[in-house]
């Protein structure tokens, strides 16, 4: 029996019906891709090519193209992969921890979110991969298989390796949870098509046929995969936040490292869905579904995420100045005042106050403030991974060694081919893919569901 | 020799009604061979009698098994067929080993037991979904009554029952087997 709340806003307006809920979100699927779309996919393949440019560059001559020097062994490329991994946060964060939460709200945005993800998850492998210098080497010797050179295993003591398990087991239960979820909108879409399309989405609907039996299993092992996806999301970038916790390097060496690099994830995570639903929402005029308490919601996120990230930079350099230890000492002081100021200051700005301006609700209700705020937001997020990597690389312990890192044309192509890489895949995603879960949406029109006048 | 099954199909619009009904024709005697919805009907299994399903343990089985093998895997890699001392640890330093032991734990959970979902509710690529109405992944709940299961039960006094249940419609569907 479900209880309509006096309490909550509907999540659903503009008195939909179950039937155009599959209306709405089908039409989109069958008809024939409009301009707006064409234009944006135009650019998202340009991108991609321009940027294959620097990445056919970069494996033909090797990672000498990138920047990095002695001193400052990684930059960009370990930046952009961190950055990667943490946008890919949100998607199965909001679909298994929201699920255990039981919030309904996940439910118009977790489809395009967990596509994201896992198009993130794809954009931040390309990273480590290529700067294994020859890939077509690196991309097996990262796994623990029978061989005949060297130290005959992989190093099971080493973060990096823990990386390669957290980043794999990560994309594929995130890709496996996003697929089930697709399996009965799909099987919508089977029903209204015909000739080949029904052929395509015939197969990859898997025979559903919607019976009580079916979906009880279904709804058992959404469960159990949000059970298990939970402490998978947290962990990956736990571990990837080992990556530099274990090390011995100033500035990289704390605790405090793993749940500060989980909420920046979740953070950065969210200002990537918001970035994308609100355009999602404009070109497919889903306002229907993704509503405006949707996105106070979201931003409601982004402030408890923006307030932890911001009290953990505080945090790291009280710690620093309490330890008493002068080369952590310095390391922060660095951050602050030396030659890389200008971009410790821009991730204060964009982490920590730009956040704080939702606590007004007419700001966190803007559709405007919202979107530029999501950006501002992933634009921080870089920053604070670039000020971690390279701030704390580039004075290191021997004076004679201090150098500073310029980024290349091709540091920027690379970086610029996984825009190209993601948005491709997101705008492809966008057209063939119901963009919101006609299922589970379909659950909710009775008890959350603006009422018409009857 | 065709075998052709006749089902009486009652179509509800409204998932609360059709909870209800499930209770009163199962109440009147009447077997349900299978209800089809659009979206998860919650609390429809137990109305229906089904039993809890058994993924859960199927899930915790698979676990169990990633965590045995990764374990397995990595003590006997650096700990037994090719020792060597990594700063400084023990071969077998198993605080280091909790990562990947983990990862596998939930990727061999995640994949047996969905796995195992496909298989036992017969989901596979090449399947035909043999639909008794096609408005079942639309908007319409769909209940199959099974004549032949019913035998002592004549059509229209089910008929009547599913009506007076709060169906919307009721159809009859001969299906070849």
């Amino acid at each position: 029996m479900q209880v309509t709340s006096t309490v909550r806003k509907p999540l659903v307006t503009g008195g939909k019906t179950v039937h155009d809920v599959t209306e709405d979100i089908c039409r989109h699927v069958e008809s024939k891709p409009n301009k707006l779309w064409g234009m944006a996919f135009g650019i998202s393949v340009i991108t991609l090519l321009i940027g294959s440019i620097a990445v056919v560059a970069t494996v033909w001559n090797g990672i000498g193209m990138w920047g990095l020097n002695k001193t400052v062994g990684w930059a960009w490329d370990i930046t952009n992969f961190v950055w990667w991994v943490g946008i890919g946060h949100a998607g199965t964060l909001i679909s298994a921890v929201l699920l255990l939460f039981r919030q309904k709200w996940r439910m118009a945005i977790n489809r395009a979110s967990e596509a994201m993800t896992i198009f993130a998850v794809i954009c931040a492998a390309q990273f480590p991969i290529l700067h294994m210098g020859r890939p077509w080497l690196g991309a097996y010797w990262a796994l623990p298989l029978p061989n005949t050179f060297g130290s005959l295993w992989v190093n099971f003591n080493s973060p990096l390796l823990w990386d390669v398990f957290a980043i794999s087991t990560y994309f594929s239960v995130s890709l496996v949870f996003w697929y089930i979820g697709l399996v009965p909108d799909f099987a919508s879409i089977r029903d209204r098509a015909k000739g080949i399309r029904k052929m395509i989405y015939g197969a990859l609907s898997l025979g559903w046929n919607g019976a009580a039996k079916t979906w009880s299993r279904y709804e058992s092992v959404s469960l159990v995969l949000a059970g298990l996806a939970t402490p998978l999301v947290l962990s990956v970038h736990t571990i990837v936040s080992f990556d530099f916790a274990t090390s011995v390097i100033p500035g990289w060496h704390t605790t405090i490292f793993p749940p500060y690099f989980v909420a920046g994830a979740i953070f950065s995570g969210f200002a990537m869905v918001l970035t994308l639903m609100i355009v999602t929402r404009e070109v497919f005029k889903l306002h229907d579904y993704i509503t405006m308490e949707h996105i106070e919601l979201m931003n409601i996120v982004i402030i408890v995420t923006g307030s932890i990230v911001g009290i953990a930079y505080i945090t790291e350099f009280f710690v620093a100045w309490y330890s008493g230890v002068p080369a952590e000492q310095y390391a922060f002081f660095n951050r602050m005042q030396g030659p890389y100021w200008w971009a410790y200051w821009s991730m204060m700005t964009c982490n920590v106050i730009s956040p704080q301006l939702f606590w007004f609700k007419k700001i966190r209700t803007n559709i405007a403030a919202t979107f530029i705020i999501s950006i501002i937001v992933n634009i921080g997020m870089w920053f604070e991974r670039f000020v971690i990597i390279v701030t704390s690389l580039h004075r290191d312990f021997l004076p004679s060694s201090w150098a500073m890192f310029y980024p290349t044309v091709y540091d920027a192509g690379v970086y610029l081919f996984t825009f190209g890489l993601f948005f491709t895949c997101f705008f492809l995603f966008a057209k063939f893919f119901p963009v919101i879960n006609m299922a589970e949406v379909k659950s909710i029109i009775k008890s959350s569901s603006e009422k018409t006048a009857e | 020799m065709s075998d052709s099954k006749n089902y009486i199909l009652g179509v509800y619009d409204d998932e609360d009604v059709l909870l209800k009904a499930v209770g009163k024709i199962r109440g009147a005697g009447i077997k349900i061979d299978e209800v089809y919805s659009p979206f998860p009907v919650h609390g429809l299994d137990e109305e229906l009698g089904y039993k809890r399903s058994r993924l859960p343990i199927a899930a915790f089985m698979f676990g169990a098994l990633g965590t045995t093998l990764a374990l397995v895997m990595q003590i006997w890699m650096l700990g037994v067929d090719w020792p060597m001392i990594i700063g400084g640890k023990n071969h077998v330093a198993l605080p280091d080993f909790v990562p990947v032991t983990f990862e596998l734990t939930v990727l061999l959970a995640a994949f047996g037991m969905v796995g195992t979902f496909f298989v036992s509710s017969d989901l596979k690529p090449w399947k035909k979904p043999n639909l008794l109405d096609i408005r079942i992944t639309d908007d319409k709940h769909i209940m199959a009554i099974d004549l032949s299961k019913n035998g002592a039960m004549a059509e229209d006094v089910i008929s009547s029952t599913l009506k007076d249940s709060g169906a919307v419609e009721v159809n009859n569907k001969q299906v070849e087997e």
